[in-house]
């Protein structure tokens, strides 16, 4: 093995050993954790990695792009001096990058001399802005009662062939700043979208861009794509570019950004991957035992600060293999996340869109964005009545599918019947409506007053007087 | 300030190796790499030192120096630190927003008490005086209303040559000085602490007196005594940090400790924001002034999050041996117990389960055995409670953290993922939850209260298990196939559950419930039992008691009474004697 300093960092021509996407150096001295490198085939391709583990006069390196074609003797490894930054711009809306941040849509390189490290650098909890305002998404589901934030970071738990990418798509086209329930509708601020999608298929990928294109929001929006057939390793960086414009845009240009990642399981699937061929020791499904960190490393790349205006909102998409929501990825990320959406298989078989399975469903900082002045005063407890109501629906079903319909009490019929009216009112909605929180808190109103009065008890009984229209109404 | 002690040969992530290990002391605090990264020496093999570093490594190289420091990775003790908000090494985080803005940047290096603040110093000694460790020399408002006790280092005693008048003084400044043996010593405001060194006391008291946190299933419930230790494990979303903040909020200690280690930027910013305006009803002064925060968040680095827990535990041990009763949470003690695996990992050491290092259970023992009710050096009495926030996998109670803290606990708050999907908060499930404290607190409820507290919680759990007997059968033929009698057991508990045991955090009235509110919701409910079953025997139908109005009204007294106006539950309670006194008349002939 040969060394030779060339303009831009040391060069090491030849390498120790190659294992899956991971090459051992040897000989280059003063090399840096972390250190971005440029691999170079014995044809002259170029391709990128960065160093994992630097010991004396050795480094272990990851290849983004796998180490397909890289040979021992005919590979040169450069050594770039600093860690990975990309290029942010504001002009990189409406622009389609690579995994790593390439433009790949045929336009040029961004103009800028703006570069920002990918891996980005904690917010200091001093520096937060709690998140207060809500976003209404016109879905009675999310804004009714798992109610999305300004700066949260609210995951859609998925399970194969569930309608994620329509939810995540609806979402994103009628974001709008909430309003009190009955405020006039003003044009909302427009939010900037940062896309990232890890090894998703092309199909996805294109539903987005033609749902961006069909709303118009196709200039706000960049999209960095590693899809299905694109190098797996790649994908641990994606997600980290994409955050990267996201704060740039936040938090310098002042704008309001929407993050959606999809799909997190195939990044965890990645990272899992580089950990298994370098030997750590595994916790749980051969997972590394810093899962938890990595992905709140780009998790909590999400929130407002004091010196801007702007915001970061994520919703990271994820896969439940097997429909098993403690899977390691859906259970670090719900540690992680302020909230989740879960998408039930039911719901989804009996047609309903979209099919949010309530219970499991959460958002954490729901509280704070509602109420008085902020939605309205009745909210928060119609929200735990509607829960409650629904969470005793599910053990009159059970109950009557020991005994009988016939045999269930009045009360409990009427639970049932609460139930499917839930179901096909309140969480069922098409793809194109788009409801007024009003029109939600109605609807709810209308399903609690199938239900005795005397069930409510988490309404208070001057919210019963004003909203209730149930049978016994008067009494 | 400090010496280059040897030179960078490895780096992994937290992890770096050196050379020159004969220069170091195991534990020695060591600056890395030409930024001066904080790292602690954890390891010392031939001449080589394994270092954890505690803030982010990207872009150090190997030969960079290691400087030594001589000193174990300690905190500083002293006036200021109520109110602070520090990083899990107690650096500032107000100071590094100020120098570096929103982010934070590597290499920072600020006091984390301020040396320029001064205070007003009121001597306790007079020259002459033989002092021992932990004396009082003098005392400090540290807050409007909270009196900072001025301990002379517990491993210092001797006697008395000079003392500072009373005056204001910043923490540097000498306020005492002592002959000990031939030297003699000054004495400032400002003590140093290794943080993973207990501070030492003279004995331990019996835990016997409840720590009162307003929430009713743990107080009436699942109490934990002051001084005693706490876990609540619980899947994500079921409840630990909102009830860690309520107890933070309510709890009757003088000072607490929280933790935020592992955990959510924002909800350090929520307590930040929150705590300021909130009112301690003990005090009238805001919580915030008995608040001392420790924020090292999931994305910032592991080593300093290992690290974090100590150095709030040592926090609450200095205010404890002031007197004071200090109460501690930690959210989460399962990120913690990660970094400690993240590290052993790097290190290749030997797994045991889950990849948890074999030492997993002696550190979590050394963690909860720094709670406890002590006697004083100082011949003061103070207590560290610890509540520690558990995260099981999958919510998982068999995994190796959640198994090893029950070893070393006496309290167990079991979150139930059904109930927080039902909205059942405090999603704690009462039928795996245990407190072993309850035998020792019942004198105190007794004194405090006049009344049997602990045969009516036992009665009130009695029922409970029952309900979950008898909803087991009705689960299986409907409810209509009990007798009337068994049916009012399902009548009260739920009043039990919806009226005592759900609690509304977020809800004014609702959030807190004194000792009394609790003692008195207890006895309505049951006494509502007694007079429903003694009807329901002689034969009246089951639904005749379930409709009655008053049952509506104690599911809403928890929110509808405040802790002011408790002569309300003597209203209630006569709506109950009037109303089931017609039914009882009814069916008594
Ligand atoms: N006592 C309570 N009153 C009202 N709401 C509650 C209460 N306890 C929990 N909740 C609700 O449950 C949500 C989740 O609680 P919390 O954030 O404390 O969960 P957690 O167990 O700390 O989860 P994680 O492990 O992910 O941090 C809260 O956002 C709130 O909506
Ligand atoms: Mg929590």
């Amino acid at each position: 093995m040969s060394e030779v300093t060339v303009q831009g960092g040391q060069e090491v021509v030849g390498v120790a050993r190659i294992e899956g996407p991971i090459l051992v150096v040897e000989g280059g001295t003063n090399v840096s954790y972390d250190e971005v490198v440029e691999i170079q085939d014995s044809r002259g391709q170029l391709r990128r990695g960065r160093v994992l583990e630097v010991g004396e006069g050795y480094a272990v390196i990851q290849a983004f792009a796998g180490s397909t074609g890289l040979s021992i003797d005919g590979t040169r490894v450069r050594f770039l001096g600093t860690t990975l930054h990309i290029p942010v711009a504001e002009e990189m809306l409406g622009r389609i990058f690579d995994g790593l941040g390439n433009p790949i849509d045929g336009g040029p390189e961004p103009l800028t001399d703006h570069y920002a490290d990918i891996n980005g650098q904690p917010i200091n909890p001093t520096a937060r802005i709690y998140p207060r305002d809500y976003i209404q998404t016109g879905i009675s589901t999310i804004d009714g009662v798992n109610t999305l934030l300004r700066g949260q970071k609210l995951p859609l738990f998925s399970g194969a062939g569930m309608p994620h990418d329509q939810l995540a798509a609806q979402i994103v086209r009628q974001a709008t700043l909430g309003k009190v329930a009955g405020a006039p509708q003003t044009e909302g601020e427009e939010f900037a979208i940062v896309f990232a999608a890890m090894g998703v298929k092309n199909d996805v990928a294109e539903y987005f861009r033609r749902s961006f294109t069909e709303s118009g929001a196709l200039t706000r929006v960049a999209m960095f794509l590693n899809l299905a057939d694109d190098p797996p390793v790649e994908r641990i960086v994606t997600p980290r570019a994409a955050l990267t414009l996201a704060e740039y845009l936040a938090y310098e240009r002042e704008m309001h950004v929407l993050v959606v990642l999809t799909d997190m399981t195939n990044y965890g699937e990645a990272l899992r991957q580089i950990s298994n061929v370098r030997g750590e020791v595994p916790s749980r499904k051969g997972y590394p035992g810093y899962l938890y960190s990595d992905l709140a490393s780009m998790y909590e790349r999400t929130g407002r600060i004091r010196t801007s205006k702007g915001s970061i909102t994520q919703i990271p998409i994820l896969t439940m293999p097997n429909d098993d929501i403690t899977h390691p990825m859906p259970d670090l990320t719900g540690y992680i996340t302020e909230g989740q959406i879960v998408l039930g298989r039911e719901l989804n078989f009996a047609g309903i869109y979209p099919p949010v399975a309530v219970l499991p469903s959460l958002s954490r900082l729901m509280k704070d964005g509602i109420g008085k002045n902020r939605t309205r005063d009745d909210h928060p407890r119609w929200g735990a009545q509607l829960y409650a109501a629904y969470a005793r629906t599910q053990d009159v079903r059970a109950l009557a599918s020991v005994i009988g319909e016939e045999e269930l009490s009045d009360v409990d019929q009427k639970y049932l019947k609460f139930g499917r009216a839930f179901e096909r009112e309140f969480v069922n909605q098409s793809f194109t409506e788009n409801r007024t929180i009003e029109r939600t808190l109605e609807i709810g109103w209308k399903l609690l007053s199938i239900l005795p009065r005397k069930e409510l008890t988490r309404v208070t009984l001057d919210e019963i007087a004003i909203y209730y229209k149930g049978d016994d109404a008067a009494n | 300030m400090s010496d280059q002690v040897g030179t960078i040969t490895w780096i992994s992530g937290p992890v770096v190796r050196a050379r020159g290990s004969r220069h170091v002391g195991m534990l020695e605090l060591v600056e890395v790499g030409a930024d001066h990264l904080v790292g602690e020496v954890i390891g010392l093999k031939g001449d080589q030192m394994t270092i954890q570093v505690y803030e982010e490594t990207a872009g150090m190289q190997t030969g960079a120096p290691i400087y030594g420091t001589g000193l174990p990775l300690s905190v500083e003790l002293g006036p200021g630190l109520i109110q602070s908000i520090y990083d899990g090494v107690q650096r500032p985080l107000p100071l590094i927003e100020q120098a570096m803005g929103s982010f934070i940047n590597r290499g920072a290096h600020f006091d984390s008490i301020s040396r320029e603040k001064k205070w007003k110093f009121t001597p306790k000694v007079k020259v002459g005086d033989a002092v021992k460790g932990g004396a009082v020399l003098g005392v400090v408002m540290e807050t409007e209303t909270f009196e900072h006790r001025v301990m002379l280092n517990p491993d210092d005693h001797g006697t008395i040559t000079w003392v500072a008048p009373v005056g204001e003084y910043t923490v540097a400044d000498p306020i005492a000085k002592l002959k000990m043996g031939k030297e003699e010593k000054t004495v400032t405001m400002l003590q140093r602490w290794p943080v993973r060194r207990a501070r030492p006391f003279t004995n331990r008291r019996p835990a016997n007196i409840p720590l009162i946190t307003g929430q009713r299933i743990l107080d009436t419930f699942f109490p934990v005594a002051k001084g005693g230790a706490a876990g609540i494990p619980g899947p994500f979303g079921s409840g630990k940090t909102v009830t860690q903040h309520s107890i933070a909020k309510w709890a009757d200690a003088e000072i607490i400790v929280y933790i935020g280690c592992g955990e959510r930027g924002n909800e350090m910013t929520e307590v930040l924001q929150e705590f300021p305006h909130l009112v301690d009803p003990r005090t009238g002064r805001p919580l915030m002034e008995r608040t001392v925060l420790i924020a090292n968040t999931s994305n910032m680095p592991v080593a300093a999050r290992e690290a974090s827990i100590y150095t709030g535990i040592t926090i609450a041990e200095y205010y404890r041996d002031m007197g004071y009763h200090v109460a501690l949470m930690a959210d989460s003690t399962s990120r913690w117990a990660e970094a400690l695996r993240e590290v052993s990992g790097r290190l290749e050491e030997m797994p045991a389960e889950e990849g948890y290092p074999a030492y997993l259970a002696g550190r979590l023992a050394e963690f909860y055995e720094r709670a406890g009710y002590v006697n004083n050096l100082n011949d003061t009495q103070g207590s560290v409670s610890i509540v520690g926030a558990v995260s099981p996998p999958g919510g998982d109670f068999s995994e190796p953290v959640t198994q090893h803290t029950k070893r070393f606990i006496r309290c167990f708050w079991a979150l139930d993922k059904s109930l927080a999907s039902a909205r059942h908060f405090p999603a704690i499930n009462w039928l795996d939850s245990y407190s072993e404290y309850l035998e020792d607190v019942g004198a105190w409820w007794r004194e405090k209260t006049g009344k049997d507290w602990l045969t009516m919680r036992n009665r009130a759990m009695e029922l409970l298990s029952e309900e979950s007997r008898l909803s087991q059968i009705v689960k299986l033929v409907g409810p209509d196939a009990l007798p009337y009698t068994e049916r009012m057991v399902l009548e009260t508990t739920r009043l039990i559950r919806e009226g005592l045991l759900q609690q509304n955090a977020t809800e004014t009235v609702d959030a807190f419930s004194s000792v009394e509110k609790q003692i008195r919701m207890l006895e309505l409910v049951l006494y509502f039992h007694e007079r429903g079953m003694a009807i329901v025997k002689r034969g009246a139908p089951i639904n005749l008691i379930h409709d009655l109005p008053v049952v509506d009204t104690i599911i809403r007294a928890k929110s509808t009474v405040t802790n002011e106006e408790l002569h309300k539950f003597d209203d209630i309670q006569k709506q109950i004697d009037q109303q089931m006194g017609q039914l009882d008349a009814e069916y008594r002939s």
